[in-house]
């Protein structure tokens, strides 16, 4: 392989990126007391209140099986919440819709479809023509640099080709709030990385919501504006941290020591909540 | 441009600078190391061949019966298995060779495999459409699902009282007993790749403003495409030996009436020449329902 070729694989270029001029208006995620159970007595996310304002960047941190994925669906619209409400943009949230596009973790394009096609799915369903939708396909293509792949199945993709097709695929309908799944979970860390920093410009050049679910402190550091803690049981949200380090932020950001300070700060406050709903859980019990 | 993006270009220049030598190291590695790379290459060119291996390995197979089945007829070898009365391959070669030449042996064929298209026909539509619809309706399944379980050990010779009673024609009973066999097979298969349908694949479709029907065009329908093409296929095969069962009550035509008809004119060689000619339009007819079902399924070539 030459290194013209390890290059474009590793880092493609991306479309023209610049700074957002503008202040995204749309995008405001209102979860208001939310609680969600699934027929037990034990809820999987317990009275969450979390506001979400245009165009941030939001890490939904905590470990498997906290109920973090849960309370990112009941944005998608995937489950009702028993209790309280999601709104976003003021309307009610009840089912899946074409305004919050959905990254999922892996294995979620349709392997049937070639990979314009499977970008091209959220335009076709808005109604528009197949030329149309595959056109802006094309461009959605062109911009996380898979253009040369458009006409492939997705499986002789590997896993962050997937995964930039997926990203592409849940952008095409330029919906106000993208919801990501821990996207990067099943990637090695190299390719975590490449796309983490991808992913940033993409949400630059957009001025999107992201909600980004995770369980790498790391990750929900570099990314986030904020990152929010979930503790494991019973699915409360324990801590809302401000993530001040500057933007754009590079790959190098990590050895800063900005970035060394933000995440002890994160990981200190975490454990002193995690202590403390511990705390409230013995006494409660 | 601006001081972003040259920030990234500037990222992937040192890249480079740091990759350059990465790369180096591994393609010296893999020219001194040829003796690890060598071996794999018989292996890859043995896989590649493999097919005309097989082919081969399957047509001396077959060349090996005939062979055994000659010398067992002609030797009149009577073990257990008799071979007294069963004619040599030759007898039946040149009996195939005469009934080549006549009208009468085209027109069974010809009859046959009319009925077989109308009822693989009619079981494809069918058992798509009724095990897509038992997949996706809990209610539906429930319905359905235990007459499929009882009438399904039912072999298609057994329905030929009732299929002569119950239908109108001749012709219509024949064609009820090998599209109901046929029919089996590809709704349970449709159920079955229906049900597999992955959950995520629905919700990545739902949240891309994807409703019901198309859901079941663009995912359900898809994704169960590899299930309903082997179904047909199983299908195709189960249709031949229900259509000799069904042609027992034709008067006239077809391969399966021929085959009867042999049996009770006591004509050894007729016999044998219509069980083979079942055999080989059966796997033919198996063989084209894979080709056509081939262009369909090119994407899963790539998921290995």
């Amino acid at each position: 392989m030459s290194t013209e070729e390890l290059k474009a694989k590793l880092l493609p270029p991306l479309g023209k990126t610049h700074k957002m001029r503008y202040k995204p208006e749309k995008g405001h995620i209102q979860i208001e007391n939310v609680s969600v159970d699934f027929g037990g007595d034990v809820f999987a996310v317990n009275d969450a209140f979390l506001e979400i304002m245009p165009g941030e960047f939001v890490c939904l941190l905590g470990p498997s099986g906290c109920g973090k994925s849960t309370l990112m669906n009941t944005v998608a619209g995937f489950v009702n919440p028993t209790y309280g409400s999601v709104k976003v943009d003021g309307m009610v949230i009840d089912k899946p819709g074409q305004d919050r596009g959905m990254v999922f973790q892996q294995h979620s394009l349709f392997p049937w479809k070639t990979v314009c096609d499977n970008v091209a799915f959220g335009p076709l369903m808005d109604g528009k023509g197949i030329d149309s939708a595959r056109s802006t396909a094309r461009s959605l293509l062109e911009m996380v640099g898979l253009s040369a792949y458009e006409k492939r199945f997705p499986g002789v993709l590997s896993g962050g080709m997937k995964q930039r097709v997926g990203i592409a695929r849940a952008l095409a309908n330029y919906p106000s709030v993208l919801l990501m799944d821990e996207p990067f979970g099943a990637l090695d860390a190299q390719t975590r990385a490449m796309m983490q920093e991808n992913l940033l410009q993409i949400w630059e050049e957009f001025g999107i919501t992201v909600i980004f679910v995770t369980h790498d402190i790391d990750e929900a550091v570099f990314l986030a504006d904020r990152v929010v803690v979930m503790s494991a049981s019973p699915g409360r949200l324990i801590a809302d941290i401000k993530i001040t380090l500057p933007r754009p932020r590079l790959a190098e950001v990590v050895t800063s020591e900005d970035y060394i300070k933000a995440k002890k700060q994160c990981m200190d406050l975490i454990r002193l909540e995690s202590m403390r709903a511990f705390e409230q859980q013995r006494t409660t019990a | 441009m601006s001081k972003q993006s040259s920030a990234v270009i500037s990222k992937v220049d040192g890249l480079t600078k740091d990759g350059t030598p990465v790369i180096e190291a591994g393609e010296k590695q893999a020219t001194t190391s040829s003796e690890v790379v060598k071996p794999l290459r018989p292996v890859k060119s043995r896989v590649a061949s493999r097919p005309w291996d097989r082919y081969l390995v399957r047509t001396l197979s077959i060349i090996g019966a005939v062979v055994i089945w000659y010398l067992c007829s002609v030797n009149h070898v009577s073990f257990i298995v008799s071979f007294e009365n069963v004619p040599d391959p030759l007898v039946v070669g040149d009996q195939f060779l005469f009934l080549l030449g006549t009208e009468e042996f085209y027109k069974h064929i010809g009859v046959s495999i009319g009925r077989i298209l109308i009822s693989f026909g009619i079981a494809s539509v069918l058992g798509v459409a009724v095990g897509i619809l038992m997949g996706r309706s809990r209610i539906v399944a429930d319905v359905i699902m235990p007459h499929i379980e009882i009438l399904r050990p039912i072999p298609a010779v057994a329905w030929i009282p009732l299929a002569i009673l119950m239908l109108p024609t001749e012709e219509s009973s024949i064609i009820f007993i090998t599209a109901l066999g046929a029919f089996f097979p590809v709704v349970l298969s449709t159920l079955h790749g229906v049900e597999q349908s992955s959950e995520v694949y629905v919700r990545a479709a739902r949240s891309l403003g994807a409703g019901k029907m198309a859901i079941l065009r663009h995912v359900v329908l898809p994704g169960a495409l590899p299930n309903i093409m082997s179904g047909l296929a199983i299908g195709m095969g189960v249709a031949w030996f229900s259509l000799l069962a069904g042609e027992i009550i034709s008067g006239q035509y077809g391969i399966g009436y021929f085959t009867w008809n042999a049996y009770s004119l006591v004509e050894y060689e007729n016999i044998v020449i219509g069980m083979l000619t079942i055999g080989g339009l059966g796997t033919t007819s198996t063989w084209l329902v894979k080709q056509a079902s081939k262009p369909a399924l090119r994407w899963q070539e790539s998921e290995r």
